[in-house]
């Protein structure tokens, strides 16, 4: 997301739901409607910070039917590159940010029979947006929400209101496990299953549907793994000259645009493809989901969003 | 972008045919902004993609979506090939969100663009679209189609000149979900329906084994929305001829056996589409517009520059992009023709006239 392409908007409300997630309502600043959106997209947020600036993708909550605000839900990460903290800490209400237009990675499939959403944790957030849709749309739906305590999430009691019996809680600290396998053994033939949350839960439902024989073009997933730390490296740019920091918690294209570089991004979580460059010499830890494992060992090429050198400089050709 | 984009609303033609008589003709004007495709003298396939960004000012790129001279003429022929084949116009049931979706780019955009021609105005879900160039104003509820005289993509299609095609993304692939196709470049929407991105262009030489439509699907999958963007493709028509379709074939084959030396300024013309790629918003479906543009060889000699780089671009183009593109049968008596407009000299870059 270039300067050009982002929307200013006005920290309209903030809701604490629980200690450690916040909702934020964003309304655009020069009062006109939002980009309308489809259900599971995601907007990059850019916050203006003291020393840098921090550029965190989010999934669009609110309802896709709604252009005066949009919605997200933010987990604090304490461990995070601070980008969460950032937005627990120091964002009060009237404050300005910036969100690129909405993008979806995420969509329902418009074809699916039924639609299975399996929720873990903060993971809910881009399903709420989905569940207008497939309410609006009287598609066929259910969905499983594992969390750990109920104090620890808010958003129960609106989905068990609005969804009844197709909504269905596992809390995990009162001995309520969500059972994958379970769930998609009963599951009619065209059903689609979507899931959102921590790695092993997305391992675990990938794995189950697999071995039950689901075909892979029903089955979706959405990791909203943020970019890992590690260490220090320099990264040259074959076409400045340019030599760049960077450092354990940063990532290279958090490097390039703080460096006034605008390279091609849009997910900046090692999904969309967009941010793909070429290595002319340097070996590559890939974090990524998007190069195949062939291109990956050949270290061709890198996803300079949450990609790493794991040597001490890395030359890309930008 | 169409909001700094606004054209000054374009003298409109009474109505000219694309068949029969054929007496569509381009004015000095429509000439001069002829979205000539050739950037230099030699021409080979890339994917030539740029962003729809409301640029050049004035030019035929610069509105969201083309209004010229020749609305009125398209508009008519557009409505004679859907009488005489409905198939020409299908959505397949699950686009529905893609059909107001158009509805509202098109709209919105056109309203920008040429405010003396095209109103919109919105009272929530209550919309009053008005048409005056053919006369339309309706008042209807949005996102309820029995409040419109036609379901919303055939509606505001037979209002844009340019075919439409729509595209649902899923599996990581582009499939042809629907389309109002009626000046089409020898393919057809009914056999197209429902193929994927590499069936639909399986007949496209070359372009396969050089990747073009690996690198171009995987450009498009992550198409943003407010993000447009276009390219140019070309080829040559026998005739002002919009419906150089599949269908009618048997109306439009033989024509290419009609080009003589005496006819060919008149007969023979470079047909150009700009073809632009919208991420519609609600649906996350994919909207293609191809806007084609007929330009005789007499017409195209009155720019010199034009005819010199035609020319050398028709005379260098490989045997099998002529087969292809089906002009390979007349395209000597084209060179000929051309000849006599190229005296040798060098040509300025990009596409625009001296």
């Amino acid at each position: 997301m270039s300067a050009v392409d982002s929307i200013p908007v006005r920290v309209a409300a903030i809701e604490t739901v629980s200690p450690f997630i916040k909702t934020f309502t964003l309304e655009p600043t020069d009062g006109g409607p939002l980009p309308a959106f489809s259900g599971g997209s995601h907007v990059v947020v850019t916050m203006q910070g003291r020393d840098k600036n921090h550029r965190n993708p989010y999934s669009l909550m609110s309802s896709p039917y709604e252009r005066r605000f949009y919605q997200i839900s933010v987990r604090r990460e304490d461990d995070g590159r601070g980008g969460s903290k950032f937005l627990h800490g120091n964002v009060r209400v009237g404050d300005q940010l910036f969100v690129s237009p909405p993008a979806n990675l995420f969509a329902l499939n418009e074809l699916g029979r039924r639609h299975i959403l399996i929720a873990g944790g903060i993971g809910i957030t881009p399903f709420l947006s989905q569940l207008y849709e497939l309410r609006a749309q009287d598609s066929d739906y259910a969905l499983h929400y594992a969390y750990r305590r109920a104090d620890d999430t808010a958003f129960l009691d609106r989905l068990a209101a609005e969804h009844g019996e197709r909504a269905h809680f596992y809390e995990s600290s009162q001995g309520h496990y969500l059972d994958p396998g379970r769930i998609l053994a009963e599951q009619p033939l065209g059903t689609h299953v979507y899931v959102c949350g921590p790695e092993g839960l997305i391992d675990t439902v990938v794995t189950r549907a697999r071995r039950l024989g689901w075909p892979a073009s029903h089955i979706h997933a959405e990791e909203f793994a943020a970019p890992p730390s590690g260490r220090p490296f320099t990264v040259v740019l074959d076409k400045s000259g340019d030599e760049l920091e960077v450092g354990p918690d940063d990532t290279v294209l958090d490097v390039l645009e703080d460096n006034g570089y605008a390279p091609d991004c849009s997910c900046r979580g090692g999904v969309c493809g967009e941010c793909e460059t070429a290595v002319i010499t340097g070996e590559i830890e890939h974090h990524d989901d998007y190069l195949s494992e062939e291109v990956k060992r050949e270290h061709s090429r890198m996803m300079i969003c949450v990609s790493r050198a794991a040597s001490e400089r890395v030359v890309l050709d930008l | 972008m169409s909001e700094q984009a606004t054209v000054a609303a374009p003298r409109v033609k009474p109505v000219e045919t694309f068949r029969g008589d054929f007496t569509y003709s381009n004015s000095p004007e429509a000439i001069r902004r002829f979205p000539f495709p050739f950037h230099r003298d030699d021409y080979m396939y890339s994917v030539n993609i740029e962003p729809h960004d409301g640029t050049p000012p004035g030019s035929a790129y610069a509105p969201a979506f083309d209004i010229d001279e020749h609305y009125l003429s398209e508009m008519a022929e557009r409505r004679t090939v859907l009488e005489e084949d409905p198939k020409r116009c299908q959505v397949l049931p699950y686009m529905m969100e893609a059909q107001w979706d158009t509805l509202e780019l098109m709209m919105t955009s056109l309203a920008a663009d040429y405010p003396e021609h095209f109103s919109l105005t919105r009272d929530g879900d209550t919309w009053t679209w008005e048409n005056r160039l053919l006369d339309i104003r309706d008042t209807f509820t949005f996102k309820d189609a029995d409040t419109l005289p036609l379901e919303p993509f055939e509606y505001i299609t037979r209002q844009v000149q340019g075919d439409f095609t729509l595209h649902g993304q899923r599996n990581d692939m582009l499939y042809m979900d629907g389309g109002m196709v009626t000046c089409q470049a020898d393919w057809s929407l009914d056999f197209d329906l429902g193929m994927n991105f590499y069936e639909w262009h399986g007949p496209v030489p070359r372009a396969h084994e050089m990747g073009v439509f690996e690198r171009a699907l995987k450009y498009l999958l992550t198409l943003k929305v407010g993000s447009p963007v276009r390219r140019l493709n070309w080829t040559m028509t026998v005739n002002p001829r919009m419906d150089t379709s599949p269908e009618n074939y048997d109306k439009w084959g033989i024509d290419r056996a009609t080009i003589t030396p005496d006819n060919v300024g008149e007969l023979a013309h470079l047909r150009v589409e700009l073809q632009s790629l919208w991420r519609l918003p609600r649906s996350n479906a994919i909207l293609f517009s191809i806007r084609c543009y007929l330009i005789s060889m007499e017409e195209l000699a009155t720019v010199p520059k034009w005819a010199r780089r035609f020319h050398r671009v028709l005379r260098d183009l490989p045997e099998d992009l002529a087969d292809y593109k089906g002009f390979i049968g007349f395209r000597p008596t084209v060179l000929d023709y051309l000849a006599r407009h190229d005296d040798g000299a060098a040509t300025s870059p990009g596409g625009a006239p001296d």
